[in-house]
């Protein structure tokens, strides 16, 4: 089985998302695939395009809910955006019989080696995310780069030289940077808006982190009502205006 | 047995096990190019660059220097390339030779199609132009499309408007001088309270996700969405209120009647900006009663409380009265506007107890809403230090903004009410003192104009091989304006500016192809359109729409609707009802133009308009429309297409108008780089350097206006100035909004027996009931003809983020994300029917049925079902396998939508419509649902025959990409670009939304 890196890097690049601010647009997702498909891992197969059930390979895909609280309210929609959260502990990695699945040391990025990789997809059943996406053509395991070949990457824009998601999410609800530095502006940001990580009880310690929607204006005042200036119910109470002095 | 531990005791192993590390290339090429130019996934038209490798599209982002989405895309923008490379593009222009809709076509050269089309234009022409009917669709260059229309000499021209958002066009070019739609947008950085009406996910579409991303993260401000669905911007709202549909009116009226009763109103704005003090003369039954008082040189009149006299309202300085009796010069009484329009809403039919009743929001929560926009405009007032000075030259210190924004669309729009509906939105937000101020809703230049602006349509007179006098769309200003016989019956094929909807500003392509198979008003001999998809997901009552399509003459043995020429760049459903098709290119291999004189891209801070540059060589034998068109002009030998009689004026095609034609002295297609030397802007001589230059600029122009010309629009001397030395409004006279719309009234009188242009007496008492000149909610016409009891449910479509243009189906990728559509039902209304989630049910009209499959939820207002627009397919289209659930299990609610109005007595059908606009009353749909028996197959119904018998070539698996992945180089950045979004600058306060290559400049200057 496969290594983490024995001494891990204090560099932890990795994603913070709001969940606020995403409207479920799937932009991000669409970007991710564009990139990608002529990217590292490229391509991303995609089967039966134009038939009953076309799929292929996607690295971030955004699924929506409902929620309801328990003691009664408003519920609420929630779009979840997922991605693999290039975990610290990472199960996919340990369990990769070749060293196919592994995290880089510099930047803590976890990759899949497409040379090495043998299709046995025991990495997708030990991620508890279900962010490894099989490509049943190539024969080998495909996943987030992190668009490694775009963030240090000098032949594109400087603008662009973040995560294609990232760069593209219109609401500004992603945000790249280094979760490993407390001082980077990402840190700061899961510190202020009570970041989270996903599933914590499996023990991953995802990188990824998940700001969670605000608590809600209606959910924390109470009932108000403006106070009738004018007398009676109907139209009569107008007249009390009759006299009022106003400058054009 | 580590290696480590290994080396410790001496010994020097190799792992044979080890593999071998990855060497990733962190700097692989990109393109061999990157080129500018304009998305065209949907109407918002962002700024993209195209990369390209060998020669193919690799890879498309948003452009960060761009005006309108400042480096983000959408999900339909990063598709654009599967659009581009999509199998249902045409390839070669088609004759058909088997029946209507059979799909049975002979690939034919353009020299052909050309002499075909220029015959059969040339014979209406010399006729009567009229019998041509020329509409385009989801159209970009209308001005140019417009005006070739006039050229040629047929009134019968309009885009898609009617049948999209007309309303919101109508009232608010009739109220504030612009209008919700793209013509205005919220102030995102100031706004704190922000309240979105209906399905907005359309218009703007990227702007309002980054404007609602900068809000919420500056954590000031609240958001309320009234919508009957929790999807979308509804989802991220702080509150969603699940307003039953087309009840906004009621829910509005009631907000007005709470600020009027506890005077929560901007009173100096309504003095200062709008009718409000206006009198309007009471005199039932004179040819003048309702209309405002006027002086000897036509100004409106006012009283004046010092004077204690009728006084020009139209001066600045006196003191108006807002309520009274008052006598005018001749003895008559007058009372000022603001009061006839108090007392409307101060009235029992507007309290807040009936409004809980008819829209299904608490009265509480009316109220506190209410209280709320209140607290936003008055208690939280915005004071920005910049001095300016008014229309009449008076200096003011500070700009003072009522934070209150109010955005809608297509929600308000789509209903038999949606003007009215729209026109009280307006005014609630005039109350509030909210419309272009600081934290309101903003103006886009060339808006506001004056009220109301533009031309008048023209085209009450045609005539063999003559163009129009004017355009054939313009804004009556009253009866007089419309297009009618001296009967009152309709010039127009669509009814447009007649007394069924006279205020039909965009025209009724919705009711083209009814009236042409009718032959009410008259027949047409050439129907030609333009990317719309009338067979399919553009009509009301498709069973019906093919009907009139296919439907022969019994006299002549031709089909009704004789000829009908079709350009399109992709197999769509109406492709296989055309006789002539001339197909189009994709988005990325022509040149476009969004014109400052048609709908351009500027923002609340400055105009812009932009271009679409041809960034790849079209693969077949297709044309861009703009130049079929241009040369089928020449063929025509039509007057500002050709010189000498025959040679063409623009032999370039579409790029040398975009450059040479003006409009008038000095006005052209593109506002930027105008005159010789290219210094120009707004105003100039023609610069044949002008496509270089937007080339140059990432195919954009865009001026920032002076801070102190960018609120108060219809009122800032300065930026009045600068409007009309830019040609965007004919006088720097200030723009007063109407609270009270003498031209509604116009209309009103003339129903009543005044004036020389009188509807018929089968409309009188509908132009009567419907042309108030205060805005009222009534019942949507189909509940009020359906009732409650037969059809329980409202339905209504909301559009997919990322496919709300029917063209997303074809699209390999996002047709990965949705290839069916579901009806969405409350879980509760849904078990009160018997019904379950993964029920299939039929969904039934008084005007037809589909088979569709249920999904339960509870973000849904329990009176309403929904599902998602222009998911749903006719086999055959579109380049989809026939099995393909588009075809199988998605559907439209078009087919049981009906296009027209059940008969009143007089047997006379009503287009369903909105009677002011003509607007198509899409939402006004009532359903009920039954369940299917066990038997049934579990697909949708109809499923209508395919309409392609060829089919398409097809792969089972596509590896896009694969040949286009870069080789490896050594430019590999040490450091990486750290991003958060939205972050609030220190400099400005405000938050710096997408714009990256901005931002890094910041940190780099820090």
């Amino acid at each position: 089985m496969t290594c983490l890196p024995k001494k891990p890097s204090a560099k932890k690049l990795g994603l913070v998302i709001d969940l606020d601010i995403c409207v479920g647009c799937h932009a991000c997702a669409v970007q991710c695939k564009e990139w990608n498909t002529s990217g590292h891992s490229a391509p991303l197969t995609d089967e039966d395009p134009y038939g009953s059930e076309p799929s292929g390979i996607w690295f971030n895909r955004v699924h929506s809910y409902e929620t309801t609280p328990e003691g009664g309210g408003p519920g609420r929609t929630v779009h979840f955006p997922k991605s693999c959260l290039h975990c610290d502990d990472a199960p996919c990695v340990t369990v990769c019989p070749t060293g196919a699945s592994y995290k880089r040391e510099e930047d803590g990025i976890v990759l899949v080696n497409p040379d090495a990789c043998i299709g046995c997809k025991l990495c997708s059943w030990a991620c508890p995310y279900g962010a490894r996406e099989f490509d049943e053509d190539d024969g080998v395991m495909k996943k987030c780069t992190l668009c490694i070949d775009r963030i240090y990457n000098e032949n594109l824009p400087e603008d662009a030289r973040v995560p294609a998601c990232v760069s593209t999410c219109p609401s500004g609800a992603r945000h790249f940077g280094d979760l490993g530095d407390p001082e980077s502006e990402v840190s700061k940001l899961v510190i202020d808006r009570g970041g989270y990580d996903l599933m914590p009880e499996q023990g991953c310690a995802p990188t990824n982190k998940y700001l969670p929607p605000r608590l809600r204006p209606t959910e924390q005042t109470e009932p108000k009502r403006l106070q009738p200036q004018i007398e009676g119910d109907g139209p009569e109470g107008l007249m009390k205006w009759v006299d009022k002095m106003l400058s054009r | 047995m580590t290696r480590a531990t290994s080396a410790a005791r001496g010994w020097s192993i190799k792992n044979p096990f080890e593999t071998p590390r990855e060497d990733v290339a962190l700097a692989p090429e990109v393109a061999d190019e990157i080129k500018t130019t304009t998305c065209y996934m949907c109407a918002c038209r962002c700024g993209i660059r195209v990369y390209l490798k060998d020669g193919q599209v690799k890879y498309i982002d948003g452009n960060p220097d761009h005006p309108v989405n400042k480096g983000v895309l959408c999900a339909k923008g990063s598709a654009g390339i599967m659009q581009h490379y999509s199998p249902a593009r045409l390839k070669k222009p088609l004759l058909r030779t088997g029946p209507r809709g059979s799909g049975e076509f002979r690939e034919i050269e353009w020299e052909e199609a050309l002499r075909i089309a220029t015959q059969w234009l040339s014979e209406v022409r010399n006729d009567d132009p009229k019998k041509l009917a020329f509409f385009t669709g989801r159209d970009q260059s209308q001005s140019f499309t417009g005006w070739w229309a006039s050229q040629y000499g047929t009134p019968n021209y309009a885009a898609h408007g009617g049948f999209c958002s007309v309303n919101m066009a109508a009232a608010g070019f009739y109220t504030i001088g612009g209008s919700f739609w793209e013509f205005s947008e919220p102030d995102w950085d100031l706004a704190k309270y922000v309240m979105i009406f209906g399905v907005a996910e359309d218009h703007d579409s990227n702007p309002i996700k980054m404007g609602i991303g900068r809000l919420k993260t500056r954590g000031d401000a609240k958001i309320v969405s009234v919508n009957p669905v929790r999807t979308g911007y509804s989802a991220v709202a702080d509150e969603w209120v699940g307003i039953r549909p087309g009840t906004d009116g009621m829910f509005i009226g009631a907000l007005i009647g709470e600020l009027l009763r506890a005077e929560k109103i901007d009173w100096s704005y309504l003095v200062r900006y709008t009718n409000a003090p206006w009198l309007v003369i009471e005199d039932e039954g004179s040819a003048d009663h309702g209309m405002m008082a006027r002086g000897d040189q036509g100004e409106p009149l006012a009283f004046d409380q010092k004077l204690k006299a009728v006084v020009d309202a139209s001066q600045a300085g006196f003191t108006p009265a807002l309520v009274g009796e008052y006598k005018l010069d001749d003895g008559r009484t007058a009372r000022p506007a603001f009061e006839l329009l108090a007392r409307r809403y101060l009235g029992e039919e507007y309290s807040v107890e009936r409004a809980e009743k008819i829209t299904g929001i608490a009265a509480d929560d009316i109220r506190r809403i209410a209280a709320e926009l209140a607290e936003a405009a008055f208690d939280k007032e915005i004071s920005l230090d910049i001095p300016w000075r008014d229309w009449a030259g008076r200096h003011h210190e500070k700009m003072i903004g009522r934070p209150v924004a109010i955005h809608a669309m297509r929600g308000i729009s789509a209903h038999s009410n949606g003007f009215h509906t729209c026109r009280m939105l307006h005014i609630l937000q005039i109350l509030l003192g909210s419309i272009d101020c600081p934290g309101g809703m903003r103006h886009k230049p060339p808006f506001p104009k004056p009220i109301p602006p533009g031309p008048v349509p023209h085209g009450a007179t045609t005539k063999a091989n003559t163009p129009l006098d004017g355009p054939p769309i313009g804004n009556p200003k009253g009866p007089e304006d419309l297009l009618v016989n001296p009967d009152g019956s309709p010039k127009r094929i669509d009814k447009a500016y007649s007394w069924e909807n006279p205020l039909s500003i965009h025209g009724c392509m919705h009711m083209v192809l009814h009236n042409a198979w009718k032959g009410d008003p008259y027949k047409i001999d050439v129907l030609f359109m333009y990317m719309a998809n009338m067979a399919w997901n553009s009509s009301m009552n498709v069973p019906g729409t093919l009907k009139y399509l296919t439907d022969i003459d019994g006299e002549t043995g031709e089909y009704k609707i004789k000829r009908f020429i079709y350009s399109d760049a992709y197999y769509s459903e109406t492709v296989a009802y055309a006789d002539l098709v001339l197909p189009d290119t994709t988005f990325l291999e022509r040149w476009d133009c969004i014109s400052m004189l048609d709908r351009p891209i500027s923002s609340a801070d400055g105009p812009a308009d932009c271009i679409r540059q041809p960034v790849v060589k079209p693969t077949r034998d297709v044309r861009p429309f703009q130049d079929v068109l241009l040369d089928l002009g020449v063929r025509l030998g039509l007057t500002g297409m050709v010189k000498d009689g025959t040679e063409p004026l623009y032999p370039g095609g579409y790029p040398d108008y975009l450059v040479l034609h003006e409009r008038t002295p000095g006005i052209g297609p593109l506002a930027g780089w105008r005159g010789e030397e290219g210094k120009d802007h707004g105003i100039g001589a023609p610069n044949p350097d002008q496509l270089e230059r937007y080339i140059e600029n990432g195919c954009f122009w865009q001026h920032e206006l002076d801070d102190d010309q960018k609120y108060f629009k219809f009122a800032n001397r300065s930026y009045l100035e600068y409007a009309k030395d830019m040609g965007f409004i004919p006088t720097a006279e200030p723009i007063i909004m109407r609270i009270y719309d003498e031209t509604m009234q116009k209309f009103r009188l003339a129903a009543e027996g005044h004036g020389q242009v009188q509807p018929p007496e089968q409309h009188r008492q509908r132009v009567k009931t419907y042309f108030d000149p205060l805005p009222f909610w009534y019942p949507p016409f189909e509940e009020m003809d359906s009732g409650e009891d037969s059809y329980p449910f409202s339905a209504v479509t909301q559009r997919p983020p990322q496919m709300y243009h029917s063209w997303g189906s074809q699209n390999a990728w996002l047709r990965q994300i949705s290839s069916r559509n579901f009806l969405h039902i409350h879980e509760q209304s849904a078990a009160e029917q018997g019904l379950a989630d993964g029920d299939w049910v039929w969904l039934e009209s008084h005007h037809g049925r589909i088979r569709v499959q249920l999904k339960t939820m509870t973000g849904v207002n329990p009176k309403t079902v929904w599902t998602w627009n222009a998911i749903g397919k006719r086999k055959g289209a579109w380049g989809l396998k026939e099995d393909a659930p588009e075809f199988t299990k998605g559907f439209i609610l078009n087919h049981v939508i009906s296009d027209l109005l059940p008969e009143k007595e007089d047997g006379y059908r009503y287009a369903n419509a909105d009677p002011i606009t003509g607007q198509a009353a899409w939402y006004d749909l009532k359903v009920k649902l039954t369940k299917c028996d066990p038997g049934e197959p579990r697909e949708t119904d109809p499923i209508l025959p395919s309409v392609n018998p060829v089919r398409s070539p097809r792969f089972a698996r596509m590896k896009f990409g694969l040949d286009l992945k870069g080789a490896p180089t050594d430019k590999v950045a040490s450091e990486i670009r750290e991003f958060v979004a939205n972050k609030i600058s220190a400099a400005t306060g405000k938050t710096d939304g997408k714009n990256k290559a901005r931002n890094t400049d910041e940190e780099n200057n820090k």
